[in-house]
């Protein structure tokens, strides 16, 4: 009696998982833009009979309006389930759509907003340049760093504070209040938001990390409604998520040989970047493909001009291809304060690499040959990649460099105004600046030098050369940076000199424990963690992203916005809608 | 975390891939000290080129001091000596995000995993090539098979 009593409880629990809401994707609320490709896919909570299975488009089947037969999968991979799929659909007329997908009691409603834009291009070239985790506190302290302050007023403003409209983005992602820069990328760049690793497909059930269904790129409609050249200039690795969301499809962002292909597919004609690691073939050291693909012939092949080294960069530019594959690190590039100050890093490995400003200019110069116009992307990446491991200076000192790149995009926005200016975060970072450190306090103990409020008084950066740089970050009295999140790590309140921070290492338990390799420094404290001790870092802040804009098409940034509407604006301003390929 | 030999299966199949990794232990001689400044001659965007002195030192006995960094995954019979402790970012964590500058060891016995803060000195044979792990899919280009290690 008692088994049987068990079975029928294990019974009743799986009544009500298959009469529960499937899920249909795009996601309730999605906004597409018309004529753009899309998947869509139902997926019922349990396995359902294909005769029972339903789904119509505003009352008549989903086949009619979408103009394709909708397959029925009974089990999925891995999945006691049942699913619809209908790939690479368009819907031409903008509107509402209200989608019902239904099998037996599990009943689910959707609604889509379907959207044109202007018939004609409001801007012929956007610029779209972000700093990966930007967060108000980076600004900040890179207008004081580079700029300085006197009595409470700036000493001089940054390019970024003179742009002409903002707005406040939300980040969040389809599964979670938090977000990483691969779904918060995919939002602007597709106008979709999806899960966290996710770039340009809504995150499906199944385990396949390709197989998701996918939503048209910027570069995708760019390709498929104009003929303007598209840039992407970064650096971090061009398969990272950032770059990646210009052009990927996939669950898992960490599948970076594949984005490579995928990039490879679209040919953007200016890429400049790290990760040549995922051009390499296999057999070349220093790959990270595990097949003999070799896309620096495929690129060079296609007519690209390639350069490795910030000499060739400039060689390049005298190019008249307008097609230039600049590769230079096989990871990540290093920061500007390694770069052109500390040399420490990997600069050693590869002393020539070009910084940002180098790069936009190289990619403007190029882009702009075309007649019917460009988008360029460009990205900051050490914002992030420097602010996850608490190491303020070099996040800062990367956001100087940002606001530079800003400047070469302004100067050409000037003499163009056909051009739209997007500056902007992904996402932000859990941290502020609550004043300064001044090793002329008294104490023994470094955070007795700790100045707030008015103790804080003003940081004794110096900038002789007027290069917009602090000659050095290691002044007596300098910011005090501070994260409100972190892993178990020392606090040594001061610039890292030696080489970016790496404030905690992996136990053999995968738990992070403090890198005693700080332990020593005159005046660390021990700071314990407030995150899972599987995190390595410090992590992403929820908070809102501030987004800034110039240039015709920039009057649509205001108030708040969701990410994803931010690509409704850029396809707006670029009349994405609208067929103008010549 | 216990790190183990190979099991002669295991042992079996990786000489049956590709005849590369596991050799008869040979009798150890004094192993030459290399470090991680001196594994590579060019670095390039476009490859690697692999230093004289690991071309030299291929196949022989060789000591190198590093970090060692946790397993990819609980079952491997490797770990990766790394120049520094390492930290990998959690949403990227994939083997192609290590640096290209680390050294598979593969373990003549088991031994107890040290802690990564800890500097250890691996002393074993150098192999020079690309091979994948057959278990984890691991690619390395230099590894120090029949290796044991010791805290510096």
């Amino acid at each position: 009696m008692r088994s049987l009593l068990a079975i029928l409880t294990a019974t009743t629990i799986l009544v009500p998982a298959v009469a529960g809401a499937a899920t249909v994707y795009p996601l309730d609320r999605a906004t597409i833009l018309t004529a753009s490709p899309f998947d869509v896919k139902v997926e019922f909570d349990g396995v359902v009979a294909g005769s029972d299975v339903t789904v119509t488009i505003n009352g008549k089947p989903a086949a009619e309006v979408l103009g394709k037969e909708a397959t029925f999968i009974e089990k999925e991979d891995g999945v006691e389930a049942s699913a619809v799929r209908l790939e690479g659909v368009t819907i031409a007329e903008p509107g509402t759509y209200t989608v019902v997908a239904k099998a037996g009691d599990d009943e689910k409603t959707v609604t889509w907003e379907v959207y044109g834009t202007s018939a004609e291009p409001k801007a012929k070239n956007v610029i779209f340049l972000i700093a990966d985790g930007l967060s108000v506190a980076h600004r900040t302290a890179a207008r004081i760093m580079s700029k300085g302050m006197t009595e409470g007023k700036a000493n001089g403003r940054l390019n970024m504070d003179d742009l002409d409209r903002m707005a406040f983005i939300g980040t969040s992602s389809t599964e979670s209040v938090a977000t990483d820069s691969a779904n918060t990328m995919s939002a602007y760049m597709t106008g979709h938001k999806s899960a966290v690793n996710a770039l340009g497909v809504y995150a499906d059930r199944t385990a396949d990390p390709f197989d998701d269904p996918k939503v048209e790129t910027l570069v995708e409609a760019l390709r498929r409604q104009t003929s303007k050249s598209v840039g992407i200039v970064t650096t971090s690795e061009l398969q990272d998520a950032t770059p990646a969301a210009l052009f990927a499809h996939t669950r898992r962002r960490a599948e970076k040989a594949a984005i490579n292909t995928q990039i490879f597919d679209l040919k953007p004609e200016v890429i400049l970047g790290g990760g040549s690691a995922y051009f390499l073939p296999q057999s070349v050291a220093g790959s990270k493909r595990k097949d003999d693909t070799d896309h620096v012939a495929g690129f060079r092949d296609a007519g690209y001009t390639l350069a490795t080294t910030k000499g060739e960069l400039e060689a390049a530019a005298g190019s008249n291809t307008g097609k230039v594959l600049g590769l230079f690190h096989t990871g990540n590039m290093d920061t500007t304060l390694d770069r052109e100050f500390l040399k420490k890093g990997t600069v050693e490995k590869f002393p020539e690499q070009p910084g940002l400003v180098d790069m936009t200019k190289a990619a403007i110069d190029q882009l702009s040959k075309n007649a019917e116009g460009f988008v360029l992307i460009v990205e900051a990446a050490n914002v992030d990649k420097m602010s996850h491991p608490l190491d303020w200076d070099r996040a800062v000192v990367d956001t100087i460099e940002f606001d530079k790149a800003i400047g070469v995009a302004r100067e050409f926005a000037e003499k163009n105004p056909d051009t739209l200016i997007v500056v902007t975060g992904d996402h932000t970072h859990g941290v502020s600046i609550i004043g300064t450190v001044d090793d002329e306090k008294p104490g023994d103990q470094m955070r007795e030098k700790v100045g707030t409020y008015a103790e804080a008084g003003f940081p004794n950066y110096v900038d002789s050369n007027g290069d917009g740089y602090p000659d050095s970050v290691d002044v007596s009295r300098r910011l005090f940076l501070a994260a409100n999140n972190g892993p178990d790590h020392y606090e040594t309140f001061r610039p890292k000199l030696d080489g970016p921070f790496v404030p905690a290492i992996q136990d053999e338990n995968k738990k992070y424990i403090a890198n005693e390799a700080y332990k020593d420094v005159p005046g660390a404290v021990f700071v314990e963690g407030n995150i899972p001790r599987e995190g390595d870092t410090g992590v992403h802040a929820v908070d809102d992203v501030v987004l800034q804009a110039t240039g015709p098409g920039s009057e649509n940034f205001k108030g708040y916005m969701e990410q994803s509407d931010v690509y409704r604006v850029l396809a707006d301003a670029l009349a994405l809608g609208t067929a103008q390929k010549k | 975390m216990i790190y183990t030999a190979p099991d002669r299966r295991q042992a079996l199949a990786m000489i049956g891939a590709a005849a590369l990794c596991l050799s008869a232990r040979p009798a150890r001689s004094a192993p030459s000290p290399i470090s991680f400044n001196e594994l590579y001659g060019k670095v390039s965007v476009l490859g690697l080129t692999f230093s004289d002195k690991v071309k030299a030192l291929e196949g022989k006995p060789v000591a190198m001091r590093g970090f060692m960094a946790p397993p990819l995954k609980a079952e491997a019979n490797f770990f990766v000596l790394t120049e520094i402790p390492m930290a990998l970012c959690p949403f990227c964590s994939s083997d192609a995000d290590w640096p290209d500058d680390i050294i598979v060891v593969y373990l003549d016995h088991a031994q107890t995993f040290e802690q990564a803060n800890a500097t250890i000195e691996v002393s074993g044979k150098l192999e020079v090539g690309s091979w994948t792990d057959p278990d984890t899919g691991f690619v390395s280009l230099l590894r120090i098979v029949n290796a044991d290690f010791r805290r510096v």
